[in-house]
């Protein structure tokens, strides 16, 4: 019994095994902290950010990077640094709440096509085709258009375009499971179908799921941001990255660091994600790596 | 091959059929009435109605698809647009040309750059070079457009004074717009071609190839690159889509006066019909593409070309 125990803890799990060789990649730990970094930006923006994000103070507009104001004043004289820092929120759980959607639908899709197949599987793959047959920036745009500009909106809009891909995933995670030997058995006892389905088959794709979640995390914040750039998003006095850009697009001849700073951290949250992403998909699935 | 290009061209019908349907209804639900909004606010009750009744506005809703669906099947006629009186589809026409000659020459950017560099890191693995443009593909994927066009800007047109920042006539006023929507383009297909060709300059044919005494030249450009283009060729046509995408931001920040510039100032002005005719036109675009794609796989490989037909 004691000999048993000491086998099991010597033993990495699936989790343990996927952290250890996360771990060797350097440029994917970086993303992680970068990732770190937001969250915590995010969480504590009242407490580090060096000024208030909305209070104007005019006699100082315009000021470019200076020790009072690392990242600059805006055209009201709002300290930039404390505006991207509040950003964060915004950007965070736009991100965080559109590829929520995102997975919710399209995993239920998904699973619900790949279980059943037949007509059903048609159907739905069907619908979902047509979705991807417009891209998704446009279809966000369309929803945007018709939902009007808000916040939430901007979340479902993104949210919705990116159904299909979770769909195929679980669909094709599906279709490779459900024939093996234990599903057939947990059928044979007698349990449910939706019991099956988030039992036994999920956990089992999970790890193509995460790494699409984290790549969709930096689609629908990119997404997100474009549409307040253009003017289809968040209006301006939130402080919103891309609402910024495009505010900082106009004094563009005078106050470079007015779109500086607001696109550097766009860029920045997408590049760190980004590697997180490979390196999840990497370190999830040894067979892929080249 | 013939048929089968016939074939997937009616497949399209559905899908048209089902996007218009989705658009539609989309903008049907859409808060705001464009009677209204092209009367402005000082409009009596009267007038609106009139125009509401002039415009089909007052029909319900089914009515009013099937009015535009037979519009657009029997005369190709996809509406007028609300401010202007024009049609919609003059008014996409004129629009088109700018956004094509920027996506083309955003395309063949990425992919006169984007293959080489690709074909390079593959065969120099790990090498300086391959780390140097693995960081930077990195970095090109992750650059949003927007912001990418307005540092291009600050660079190139405000400090240096050597590009101008819009316009889209000249091949001056093209560089900056195409460079910007190519970067993303240039790294996904760069990173596409560099695991392709890894697959494939490991395989045992390019061995024999070797042995035979070939240069490293023809190994890697006629027998690997042949093999791996697969891969590149679909993401390629993928990145059309998001080049289509990308365009609305390119469009808005170098003030090109292209289809993704008139979808959002009409979404802006409610000016329904340009927008589902947009976003129709751009749905066949992509479907088109995607087509062409499915062609070009049957002249790279014979196997393919088996299964068509």
């Amino acid at each position: 019994m004691n000999q048993k125990k000491q086998n099991k803890e010597k033993k990495y799990s699936f989790w343990g095994d996927t952290w250890k060789r996360l771990k060797r990649n350097r440029l994917a730990m970086f993303g992680l902290f970068i990732i770190g970094l937001l969250v915590f930006c995010a969480i504590f923006a009242d407490l580090i950010a060096p000024y208030d994000y909305a209070t104007q103070d005019l006699m100082n507009a315009y000021q470019g990077p200076s020790l009072q104001h690392w990242f600059g004043t805006d055209e009201f004289g709002r300290d930039i640094l404390s505006r991207v820092i509040y950003g964060t929120r915004i950007s965070l759980q736009i991100g965080f709440i559109a590829v929520g959607i995102s997975l919710i639908f399209g995993g239920f899709l998904g699973a619900v096509a790949g279980y059943y197949g037949g007509k059903l599987d048609n159907f739905i793959m069907r619908v979902m085709d047509i979705i991807m047959s417009i891209p998704s920036i446009l279809l966000a745009i369309s929803i945007v258009a018709a939902l009007g500009s808000s916040m939430t909106n901007l979340m479902i809009a993104t949210g919705i375009s990116y159904i299909p891909s979770y769909a195929r995933i679980v669909r094709a995670s599906i279709l490779g499971i459900k024939d093996q030997e234990f599903i057939e058995a947990a059928k044979a006892v007698g349990t449910s179908d939706w019991t099956i389905i988030i039992r036994h088959i999920l956990p089992n794709c999970l790890a193509p799921i995460i790494v699409q979640a984290t790549l969709g995390v930096a689609f629908a914040i990119l997404t997100a941001a474009g549409l307040s750039f253009i003017g289809l998003g968040i209006a301006p006095p939130t402080p919103e990255w891309g609402s910024m850009l495009s505010t900082g697009r106009n004094y563009i001849r005078d106050y470079w660091h007015m779109t500086l700073f607001p696109g550097l951290a766009i860029a920045l949250t997408i590049f760190a994600l980004n590697v997180l992403g490979d390196g999840l998909r990497d370190a999830l699935d040894p067979k892929l790596r080249g | 091959m013939f048929k089968y290009i016939i074939k997937r061209l009616l497949m399209l019908i559905p899908i048209l059929l089902v996007v218009t349907f989705v658009i539609f209804t989309l903008l049907y639900i859409t808060p705001g009435d464009p009677a209204k909004m092209i009367l402005g606010q000082t409009a009596t009750e009267e007038a609106v109605a009139e125009l509401r009744a002039e415009l089909g506005l007052d029909q319900p809703f089914l009515i009013q698809y099937l009015n535009y669906m037979k519009d657009l099947i029997f005369h190709f006629d996809i509406g007028t647009s609300y401010t202007t009186g024009q049609p919609v589809i003059d008014e996409i026409m004129n629009c088109l040309p700018a956004t094509l000659k920027l996506a083309l020459s955003s395309i063949l950017i990425a992919v006169v750059v984007g293959v080489p560099i690709g074909v390079i890191s593959a065969v120099k693995q790990y090498s300086i070079f391959d780390n140097i443009v693995m960081v930077l593909g990195l970095a090109g994927i992750s650059m949003p457009v927007f912001w990418l066009g307005l540092l291009l800007i600050i660079l190139f047109s405000v400090r240096l004074g050597i590009l101008p920042a819009s316009g889209y006539s000249t091949w001056q006023q093209m560089i900056l717009p195409a460079v910007t929507l190519s970067a993303q383009s240039i790294a996904v297909v760069a990173r596409m071609t560099r695991s392709s060709m890894l697959e494939e300059i490991r395989k045992d044919y390019i061995r024999t190839v070797r042995m035979k005494g070939q240069t490293e030249m023809r190994i890697t450009i006629f027998h690997g690159l042949r093999n791996a283009l697969i891969p590149i060729v679909t993401v390629i046509g993928t990145q059309f889509g998001s080049l289509l995408g990308g365009a609305v931001m390119c469009e808005t920040i170098f003030s090109i006066p292209g289809i993704g510039r008139l979808m959002v100032d009409s979404i802006k002005t409610r000016n329904f019909p340009i927008v589902q005719g947009g976003v129709l036109f751009i749905a066949i675009g992509f479907a088109l593409v995607n087509l062409l794609v499915d062609i070009i796989y049957a002249f790279l490989d014979p196997k393919i070309k088996a299964q068509y037909k």
